[in-house]
Protein backbone atom coordinates (compact mmCIF):
# COMPACT_ATOMS: atom_id res chain seq x y z
CA UNK A 1 0.00 0.00 0.00
CA UNK A 2 1.24 2.94 -0.93
CA UNK A 3 1.99 5.96 1.61
CA UNK A 4 1.42 9.60 2.29
CA UNK A 5 2.44 12.08 4.88
CA UNK A 6 -1.19 13.98 4.66
CA UNK A 7 -3.90 13.25 2.60
CA UNK A 8 -6.57 16.07 2.29
CA UNK A 9 -9.97 14.98 0.64
CA UNK A 10 -11.74 18.01 -1.21
CA UNK A 11 -10.07 20.84 -3.22
CA UNK A 12 -12.59 23.70 -2.37
CA UNK A 13 -12.20 26.73 -0.59
CA UNK A 14 -11.17 24.50 3.21
CA UNK A 15 -9.47 21.95 1.13
CA UNK A 16 -7.22 24.11 -0.40
CA UNK A 17 -6.26 26.22 2.64
CA UNK A 18 -5.64 23.44 4.66
CA UNK A 19 -3.02 21.98 1.75
CA UNK A 20 -1.49 25.30 1.49
CA UNK A 21 -0.97 25.74 5.26
CA UNK A 22 0.18 22.56 5.87
CA UNK A 23 2.50 22.56 3.33
CA UNK A 24 3.78 26.18 4.70
CA UNK A 25 4.03 24.51 7.97
CA UNK A 26 6.66 22.10 6.59
CA UNK A 27 4.74 19.17 5.46
CA UNK A 28 6.03 17.77 2.38
CA UNK A 29 4.28 14.96 1.09
CA UNK A 30 0.54 16.54 0.01
CA UNK A 31 -2.11 14.28 -1.79
CA UNK A 32 -5.09 16.76 -2.92
CA UNK A 33 -8.53 14.84 -3.93
CA UNK A 34 -11.16 16.59 -5.68
CA UNK A 35 -14.12 14.59 -7.76
CA UNK A 36 -14.86 17.34 -9.72
CA UNK A 37 -12.37 18.16 -12.72
CA UNK A 38 -11.58 21.78 -11.26
CA UNK A 39 -10.49 22.85 -8.30
CA UNK A 40 -13.21 25.78 -6.08
CA UNK A 41 -15.71 23.64 -5.10
CA UNK A 42 -19.25 25.09 -4.61
CA UNK A 43 -17.27 28.59 -5.42
CA UNK A 44 -16.95 28.30 -9.15
CA UNK A 45 -21.10 28.77 -9.27
CA UNK A 46 -21.08 31.37 -6.77
CA UNK A 47 -20.84 33.93 -9.50
CA UNK A 48 -21.82 36.95 -7.32
CA UNK A 49 -20.26 38.66 -5.10
CA UNK A 50 -19.68 39.42 -1.55
CA UNK A 51 -16.29 36.63 -1.47
CA UNK A 52 -13.10 38.24 0.17
CA UNK A 53 -14.10 41.22 2.08
CA UNK A 54 -12.53 39.88 5.22
CA UNK A 55 -9.67 37.64 4.11
CA UNK A 56 -8.44 39.97 1.18
CA UNK A 57 -10.12 43.19 1.94
CA UNK A 58 -11.63 43.17 -1.89
CA UNK A 59 -14.90 42.33 -3.31
CA UNK A 60 -14.86 39.38 -5.29
CA UNK A 61 -17.36 36.73 -6.93
CA UNK A 62 -16.76 33.09 -5.85
CA UNK A 63 -14.49 32.00 -9.06
CA UNK A 64 -12.20 35.26 -8.34
CA UNK A 65 -12.06 34.22 -4.77
CA UNK A 66 -11.68 30.32 -6.05
CA UNK A 67 -8.34 31.33 -8.44
CA UNK A 68 -6.51 32.75 -5.64
CA UNK A 69 -6.18 29.60 -3.83
CA UNK A 70 -6.30 26.90 -7.26
CA UNK A 71 -3.44 28.85 -8.85
CA UNK A 72 -1.05 28.50 -5.83
CA UNK A 73 -2.40 24.87 -5.06
CA UNK A 74 -1.34 23.66 -8.38
CA UNK A 75 1.95 25.54 -8.59
CA UNK A 76 2.69 24.40 -4.72
CA UNK A 77 5.61 21.55 -4.77
CA UNK A 78 4.63 18.76 -2.29
CA UNK A 79 0.90 19.37 -3.07
CA UNK A 80 -0.29 16.39 -5.99
CA UNK A 81 -3.77 17.77 -6.94
CA UNK A 82 -5.97 14.41 -7.77
CA UNK A 83 -8.62 15.82 -10.11
CA UNK A 84 -12.13 13.14 -11.18
CA UNK A 85 -10.97 11.21 -7.80
CA UNK A 86 -13.51 10.37 -5.55
CA UNK A 87 -13.02 9.56 -1.91
CA UNK A 88 -15.28 5.96 -1.58
CA UNK A 89 -13.82 4.65 1.68
CA UNK A 90 -11.96 5.73 5.32
CA UNK A 91 -10.78 3.95 7.88
CA UNK A 92 -9.50 4.99 11.62
CA UNK A 93 -6.27 3.59 10.44
CA UNK A 94 -6.21 6.69 8.27
CA UNK A 95 -6.78 4.30 4.89
CA UNK A 96 -8.51 6.07 2.20
CA UNK A 97 -9.85 4.54 -1.14
CA UNK A 98 -10.23 6.29 -4.28
CA UNK A 99 -12.08 6.09 -7.63
CA UNK A 100 -10.29 8.06 -10.29
CA UNK A 101 -10.32 7.36 -14.20
CA UNK A 102 -9.36 4.03 -14.33
CA UNK A 103 -8.40 3.23 -10.98
CA UNK A 104 -8.99 2.14 -7.06
CA UNK A 105 -6.56 3.08 -5.23
CA UNK A 106 -5.70 2.71 -1.27
CA UNK A 107 -3.16 5.21 0.21
CA UNK A 108 -2.21 5.02 3.97
CA UNK A 109 -1.68 8.40 4.98
CA UNK A 110 -0.35 9.63 8.65
CA UNK A 111 -2.73 12.73 8.76
CA UNK A 112 -6.08 13.26 6.97
CA UNK A 113 -7.66 16.08 6.68
CA UNK A 114 -11.80 16.15 5.60
CA UNK A 115 -12.59 19.21 3.39
CA UNK A 116 -15.98 17.44 2.19
CA UNK A 117 -18.22 20.34 2.26
CA UNK A 118 -22.10 20.43 2.17
CA UNK A 119 -25.20 18.56 0.45
CA UNK A 120 -28.54 21.32 0.64
CA UNK A 121 -31.46 19.89 2.61
CA UNK A 122 -34.03 18.16 -0.25
CA UNK A 123 -37.70 18.46 0.03
CA UNK A 124 -37.90 14.82 1.56
CA UNK A 125 -35.84 16.23 4.75
CA UNK A 126 -38.62 18.96 5.25
CA UNK A 127 -41.23 16.19 4.64
CA UNK A 128 -43.18 18.76 1.49
CA UNK A 129 -46.33 17.11 0.62
CA UNK A 130 -48.35 17.03 -2.43
CA UNK A 131 -47.69 15.75 -5.97
CA UNK A 132 -43.99 14.55 -7.17
CA UNK A 133 -43.73 16.20 -10.24
CA UNK A 134 -40.92 17.47 -12.38
CA UNK A 135 -39.83 21.19 -11.17
CA UNK A 136 -38.79 21.06 -7.56
CA UNK A 137 -34.88 21.81 -7.09
CA UNK A 138 -32.66 22.92 -4.50
CA UNK A 139 -31.68 26.05 -4.92
CA UNK A 140 -28.18 25.00 -5.58
CA UNK A 141 -28.70 22.67 -8.15
CA UNK A 142 -30.63 25.69 -9.96
CA UNK A 143 -27.67 27.90 -9.45
CA UNK A 144 -25.42 25.22 -11.08
CA UNK A 145 -27.82 24.32 -14.21
CA UNK A 146 -27.78 28.83 -15.17
CA UNK A 147 -24.32 29.37 -14.33
CA UNK A 148 -22.22 26.63 -15.18
CA UNK A 149 -24.47 24.49 -17.37
CA UNK A 150 -26.45 27.89 -18.96
CA UNK A 151 -29.73 26.09 -18.43
CA UNK A 152 -32.69 27.50 -16.70
CA UNK A 153 -34.98 25.93 -15.15
CA UNK A 154 -38.04 27.31 -15.09
CA UNK A 155 -39.88 30.54 -15.62
CA UNK A 156 -41.98 30.85 -12.56
CA UNK A 157 -40.32 30.46 -8.97
CA UNK A 158 -41.46 29.96 -5.30
CA UNK A 159 -38.77 29.34 -3.42
CA UNK A 160 -39.00 27.60 -0.72
CA UNK A 161 -36.58 28.78 2.88
CA UNK A 162 -34.49 31.68 2.82
CA UNK A 163 -31.12 30.81 2.79
CA UNK A 164 -28.61 32.49 1.11
CA UNK A 165 -28.50 30.74 -1.73
CA UNK A 166 -32.36 30.81 -2.14
CA UNK A 167 -31.96 34.43 -2.30
CA UNK A 168 -29.30 35.15 -4.02
CA UNK A 169 -30.84 32.78 -6.47
CA UNK A 170 -34.18 34.61 -6.52
CA UNK A 171 -32.12 37.91 -7.89
CA UNK A 172 -30.07 35.69 -10.47
CA UNK A 173 -33.90 33.73 -11.69
CA UNK A 174 -34.93 37.60 -12.12
CA UNK A 175 -31.83 38.95 -14.28
CA UNK A 176 -32.47 35.42 -16.48
CA UNK A 177 -35.90 36.83 -17.22
CA UNK A 178 -37.83 34.49 -15.25
CA UNK A 179 -40.58 35.54 -12.43
CA UNK A 180 -39.93 34.84 -8.66
CA UNK A 181 -43.15 34.81 -6.87
CA UNK A 182 -42.82 34.31 -3.47
CA UNK A 183 -40.07 33.67 -0.87
CA UNK A 184 -42.04 31.10 1.80
CA UNK A 185 -40.58 31.29 5.23
CA UNK A 186 -41.29 29.34 7.87
CA UNK A 187 -39.68 31.67 10.80
CA UNK A 188 -40.10 34.97 11.53
CA UNK A 189 -37.45 36.10 10.21
CA UNK A 190 -34.97 35.47 7.40
CA UNK A 191 -32.20 32.99 7.59
CA UNK A 192 -29.55 34.78 5.16
CA UNK A 193 -27.43 37.89 5.48
CA UNK A 194 -28.59 41.02 5.32
CA UNK A 195 -27.07 41.64 2.17
CA UNK A 196 -28.68 38.74 0.51
CA UNK A 197 -32.04 40.09 1.57
CA UNK A 198 -31.08 43.96 0.58
CA UNK A 199 -29.82 43.63 -2.67
CA UNK A 200 -31.94 40.16 -3.63
CA UNK A 201 -35.05 40.61 -2.94
CA UNK A 202 -35.89 44.19 -1.69
CA UNK A 203 -34.09 45.53 -4.67
CA UNK A 204 -36.38 43.65 -6.69
CA UNK A 205 -39.74 43.71 -4.77
CA UNK A 206 -39.54 39.81 -4.24
CA UNK A 207 -42.81 38.90 -1.91
CA UNK A 208 -41.59 37.29 1.53
CA UNK A 209 -44.18 34.87 3.61
CA UNK A 210 -42.83 34.93 6.92
CA UNK A 211 -44.68 32.39 9.30
CA UNK A 212 -45.80 30.77 6.31
CA UNK A 213 -45.24 26.99 4.99
CA UNK A 214 -46.13 25.14 1.44
CA UNK A 215 -48.89 23.18 2.11
CA UNK A 216 -49.10 21.20 -1.27
CA UNK A 217 -46.59 20.88 -4.04
CA UNK A 218 -49.57 20.73 -7.28
CA UNK A 219 -48.78 19.60 -10.65
CA UNK A 220 -48.91 15.82 -12.67
CA UNK A 221 -46.21 16.04 -14.89
CA UNK A 222 -44.52 19.60 -13.83
CA UNK A 223 -45.22 21.51 -11.09
CA UNK A 224 -48.36 24.03 -12.00
CA UNK A 225 -48.85 25.80 -8.69
CA UNK A 226 -47.97 25.50 -4.42
CA UNK A 227 -50.83 25.91 -2.00
CA UNK A 228 -49.45 28.24 0.81
CA UNK A 229 -50.64 28.06 4.35
CA UNK A 230 -50.03 30.66 7.64
CA UNK A 231 -48.83 29.20 10.76
CA UNK A 232 -49.44 29.70 14.15
CA UNK A 233 -46.88 29.91 17.02
CA UNK A 234 -47.02 26.10 17.56
CA UNK A 235 -46.30 25.67 13.63
CA UNK A 236 -50.08 24.56 12.29
CA UNK A 237 -51.85 26.01 9.67
CA UNK A 238 -53.97 28.92 10.77
CA UNK A 239 -57.59 27.82 9.00
CA UNK A 240 -58.73 29.79 6.09
CA UNK A 241 -55.41 31.20 5.62
CA UNK A 242 -54.93 29.15 2.64
CA UNK A 243 -53.77 30.61 -0.99
CA UNK A 244 -52.79 29.43 -4.17
CA UNK A 245 -49.39 31.01 -6.24
CA UNK A 246 -49.21 29.40 -9.86
CA UNK A 247 -45.94 28.70 -10.50
CA UNK A 248 -43.93 26.08 -12.62
CA UNK A 249 -40.70 25.86 -9.68
CA UNK A 250 -39.90 25.43 -6.62
CA UNK A 251 -36.57 25.83 -4.75
CA UNK A 252 -35.72 24.51 -2.27
CA UNK A 253 -33.10 27.10 0.33
CA UNK A 254 -33.44 25.22 4.11
CA UNK A 255 -30.37 24.26 4.98
CA UNK A 256 -27.30 22.57 4.45
CA UNK A 257 -25.93 19.34 5.99
CA UNK A 258 -22.08 18.22 6.44
CA UNK A 259 -21.50 15.61 4.20
CA UNK A 260 -19.90 13.37 6.73
CA UNK A 261 -20.70 9.57 5.56
CA UNK A 262 -16.80 8.99 5.48
CA UNK A 263 -16.18 10.16 8.48
CA UNK A 264 -19.27 8.04 9.62
CA UNK A 265 -17.72 5.19 7.85
CA UNK A 266 -14.13 5.48 9.70
CA UNK A 267 -16.34 5.50 13.08
CA UNK A 268 -15.87 9.46 14.08
CA UNK A 269 -18.25 10.77 16.28
CA UNK A 270 -20.58 13.26 14.50
CA UNK A 271 -23.75 15.83 15.94
CA UNK A 272 -26.56 13.42 15.49
CA UNK A 273 -28.90 16.60 14.31
CA UNK A 274 -26.90 18.65 12.52
CA UNK A 275 -24.03 15.71 11.04
CA UNK A 276 -21.58 18.59 11.85
CA UNK A 277 -18.18 16.92 13.72
CA UNK A 278 -18.82 16.24 17.71
CA UNK A 279 -14.90 16.53 18.67
CA UNK A 280 -13.52 18.03 21.88
CA UNK A 281 -11.27 20.17 20.20
CA UNK A 282 -11.83 22.76 17.22
CA UNK A 283 -10.93 21.25 13.42
CA UNK A 284 -10.13 17.46 15.29
CA UNK A 285 -12.32 14.66 15.14
CA UNK A 286 -12.42 11.75 17.54
CA UNK A 287 -9.90 9.51 15.37
CA UNK A 288 -6.56 10.91 15.64
CA UNK A 289 -4.60 12.19 13.58
CA UNK A 290 -8.10 12.76 11.20
CA UNK A 291 -9.28 16.53 11.47
CA UNK A 292 -11.83 18.05 9.31
CA UNK A 293 -12.31 22.01 7.98
CA UNK A 294 -14.82 23.98 6.27
CA UNK A 295 -18.46 23.03 6.12
CA UNK A 296 -17.78 19.59 6.82
CA UNK A 297 -17.06 20.77 10.11
CA UNK A 298 -19.51 22.86 10.99
CA UNK A 299 -22.01 25.13 8.09
CA UNK A 300 -20.27 28.30 7.38
CA UNK A 301 -21.73 31.87 6.48
CA UNK A 302 -19.19 33.37 4.65
CA UNK A 303 -16.17 31.89 2.63
CA UNK A 304 -13.52 34.22 4.54
CA UNK A 305 -13.91 32.30 7.79
CA UNK A 306 -13.75 29.11 6.14
CA UNK A 307 -10.25 29.99 5.09
CA UNK A 308 -8.81 31.66 7.87
CA UNK A 309 -10.22 28.08 9.97
CA UNK A 310 -9.15 25.76 7.44
CA UNK A 311 -5.36 27.29 7.64
CA UNK A 312 -5.63 26.81 10.90
CA UNK A 313 -6.85 22.94 10.95
CA UNK A 314 -3.85 22.60 8.45
CA UNK A 315 -1.16 23.97 10.90
CA UNK A 316 -2.72 21.02 13.28
CA UNK A 317 -2.53 18.85 11.36
CA UNK A 318 1.05 20.02 10.54
CA UNK A 319 1.45 19.55 14.03
CA UNK A 320 0.36 16.26 14.72
CA UNK A 321 2.59 15.07 11.71
CA UNK A 322 5.60 16.92 14.19
CA UNK A 323 6.22 19.93 12.35
CA UNK A 324 5.53 23.58 12.44
CA UNK B 1 -35.34 59.57 9.43
CA UNK B 2 -34.23 56.97 6.38
CA UNK B 3 -33.37 53.11 8.00
CA UNK B 4 -30.91 51.04 6.03
CA UNK B 5 -28.65 47.97 6.33
CA UNK B 6 -25.38 48.34 5.74
CA UNK B 7 -24.22 45.43 3.24
CA UNK B 8 -20.57 46.88 2.75
CA UNK B 9 -19.49 44.01 4.89
CA UNK B 10 -21.87 40.78 6.69
CA UNK B 11 -21.67 42.66 10.24
CA UNK B 12 -25.09 44.78 8.65
CA UNK B 13 -25.18 47.91 10.73
CA UNK B 14 -28.63 49.62 11.03
CA UNK B 15 -27.51 52.89 10.24
CA UNK B 16 -30.25 55.97 10.63
CA UNK B 17 -29.99 58.51 8.09
CA UNK B 18 -31.53 62.23 8.30
CA UNK B 19 -32.46 62.97 4.68
CA UNK B 20 -32.96 66.34 2.83
CA UNK B 21 -34.17 66.98 -0.36
CA UNK B 22 -32.88 63.90 -1.70
CA UNK B 23 -29.48 64.18 -0.15
CA UNK B 24 -27.86 62.90 3.32
CA UNK B 25 -27.62 65.17 6.05
CA UNK B 26 -26.26 62.60 8.78
CA UNK B 27 -25.90 59.33 9.81
CA UNK B 28 -25.72 57.14 13.21
CA UNK B 29 -25.27 53.67 13.70
CA UNK B 30 -22.47 52.72 11.46
CA UNK B 31 -19.29 50.79 12.96
CA UNK B 32 -17.02 51.88 10.54
CA UNK B 33 -15.77 54.81 8.03
CA UNK B 34 -17.31 52.81 5.11
CA UNK B 35 -21.21 53.30 6.36
CA UNK B 36 -20.66 56.75 5.89
CA UNK B 37 -20.03 56.51 2.11
CA UNK B 38 -22.58 53.37 1.79
CA UNK B 39 -25.69 55.63 3.63
CA UNK B 40 -24.85 58.77 0.93
CA UNK B 41 -24.53 56.67 -1.82
CA UNK B 42 -27.51 54.38 -1.08
CA UNK B 43 -29.94 57.44 -0.61
CA UNK B 44 -28.56 59.78 -3.09
CA UNK B 45 -27.53 57.32 -6.06
CA UNK B 46 -27.59 53.44 -5.33
CA UNK B 47 -25.53 51.22 -6.69
CA UNK B 48 -24.72 47.59 -7.14
CA UNK B 49 -22.12 44.84 -8.57
CA UNK B 50 -23.87 43.26 -11.50
CA UNK B 51 -23.07 39.85 -11.70
CA UNK B 52 -23.73 36.47 -14.43
CA UNK B 53 -23.13 34.52 -16.78
CA UNK B 54 -21.91 34.57 -20.90
CA UNK B 55 -22.81 32.03 -23.01
CA UNK B 56 -19.25 30.61 -23.96
CA UNK B 57 -18.47 29.26 -27.45
CA UNK B 58 -16.19 25.91 -28.46
CA UNK B 59 -14.50 26.22 -25.06
CA UNK B 60 -13.94 24.56 -21.57
CA UNK B 61 -17.21 26.16 -20.25
CA UNK B 62 -21.04 26.49 -21.33
CA UNK B 63 -21.28 29.35 -19.18
CA UNK B 64 -18.40 32.26 -18.62
CA UNK B 65 -19.21 34.06 -15.22
CA UNK B 66 -19.03 37.82 -15.87
CA UNK B 67 -19.16 40.62 -13.74
CA UNK B 68 -18.93 44.71 -13.90
CA UNK B 69 -15.42 46.36 -12.69
CA UNK B 70 -17.23 48.39 -10.22
CA UNK B 71 -20.93 49.03 -8.81
CA UNK B 72 -23.02 50.46 -11.37
CA UNK B 73 -26.93 52.59 -10.87
CA UNK B 74 -29.03 49.84 -9.40
CA UNK B 75 -31.79 51.31 -12.27
CA UNK B 76 -28.96 49.72 -15.31
CA UNK B 77 -29.05 46.06 -13.60
CA UNK B 78 -31.97 44.83 -15.86
CA UNK B 79 -30.14 46.31 -18.78
CA UNK B 80 -27.10 44.81 -17.54
CA UNK B 81 -28.26 41.04 -17.24
CA UNK B 82 -30.12 41.71 -20.51
CA UNK B 83 -26.86 42.79 -22.32
CA UNK B 84 -25.18 39.59 -20.74
CA UNK B 85 -27.57 37.44 -22.48
CA UNK B 86 -27.28 38.59 -25.86
CA UNK B 87 -23.68 37.94 -25.81
CA UNK B 88 -21.34 34.83 -25.81
CA UNK B 89 -17.49 34.67 -25.90
CA UNK B 90 -15.64 32.19 -28.54
CA UNK B 91 -12.14 32.87 -27.36
CA UNK B 92 -10.53 31.72 -24.51
CA UNK B 93 -10.30 34.47 -21.81
CA UNK B 94 -8.45 34.61 -18.42
CA UNK B 95 -9.99 35.95 -15.51
CA UNK B 96 -9.76 39.79 -14.87
CA UNK B 97 -10.06 40.57 -18.96
CA UNK B 98 -12.34 42.72 -20.05
CA UNK B 99 -14.76 41.57 -22.19
CA UNK B 100 -16.94 44.78 -23.09
CA UNK B 101 -14.99 48.49 -22.27
CA UNK B 102 -17.35 50.95 -21.16
CA UNK B 103 -20.37 48.77 -20.57
CA UNK B 104 -23.76 50.35 -21.23
CA UNK B 105 -22.33 53.71 -22.08
CA UNK B 106 -20.74 53.60 -18.16
CA UNK B 107 -17.48 54.09 -17.74
CA UNK B 108 -17.00 50.78 -16.17
CA UNK B 109 -16.52 47.20 -18.32
CA UNK B 110 -17.54 44.49 -18.25
CA UNK B 111 -15.38 41.72 -16.93
CA UNK B 112 -14.62 37.85 -16.89
CA UNK B 113 -14.21 36.02 -13.45
CA UNK B 114 -12.83 32.86 -14.04
CA UNK B 115 -10.38 31.91 -17.05
CA UNK B 116 -11.93 29.98 -19.48
CA UNK B 117 -9.45 28.12 -21.57
CA UNK B 118 -10.27 26.20 -24.88
CA UNK B 119 -11.83 22.47 -24.87
CA UNK B 120 -9.85 19.82 -23.39
CA UNK B 121 -12.20 17.04 -23.52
Amino acid sequence: MKQRELIVIGGGPAGMAAALSARNSGVKDILLLERDQYLGGILNQCVHTGFGLQYFKEQLTGPEYAVRFSRETVKTKGIEVSLRTFAVKLTPAKEVTYLKPDKLETVRAKAIIMATGCRERTREMVHLSGTRPAGVFSAGLAQKLINIEGFLPGKAVVIVGSGDIGLIMARRFILEGAQVKAIIEARASSRGLVRNMVQCVRDFDIPVHYLHRIARINGRDRVESVDVVKTDETGRAVEGSSFNLACDTVLMSVGLVPENELLEMAGAKLDPVTNAVAAAAPFATSLPGIFACGNAFKVYDVVDSVTRDSDSCGLMAAKYLGKA
Amino acid sequence: MNKLICIECPVGCELSVDVADGKMVSVAGNQCPRGVAYARVEIESPLRYFTGTVAARGLEFAMLPVRTSTPIPRSRIMEAAAAARAMSVAKPVACGEILVKGFLGLTVDLIATRDCPPKTL
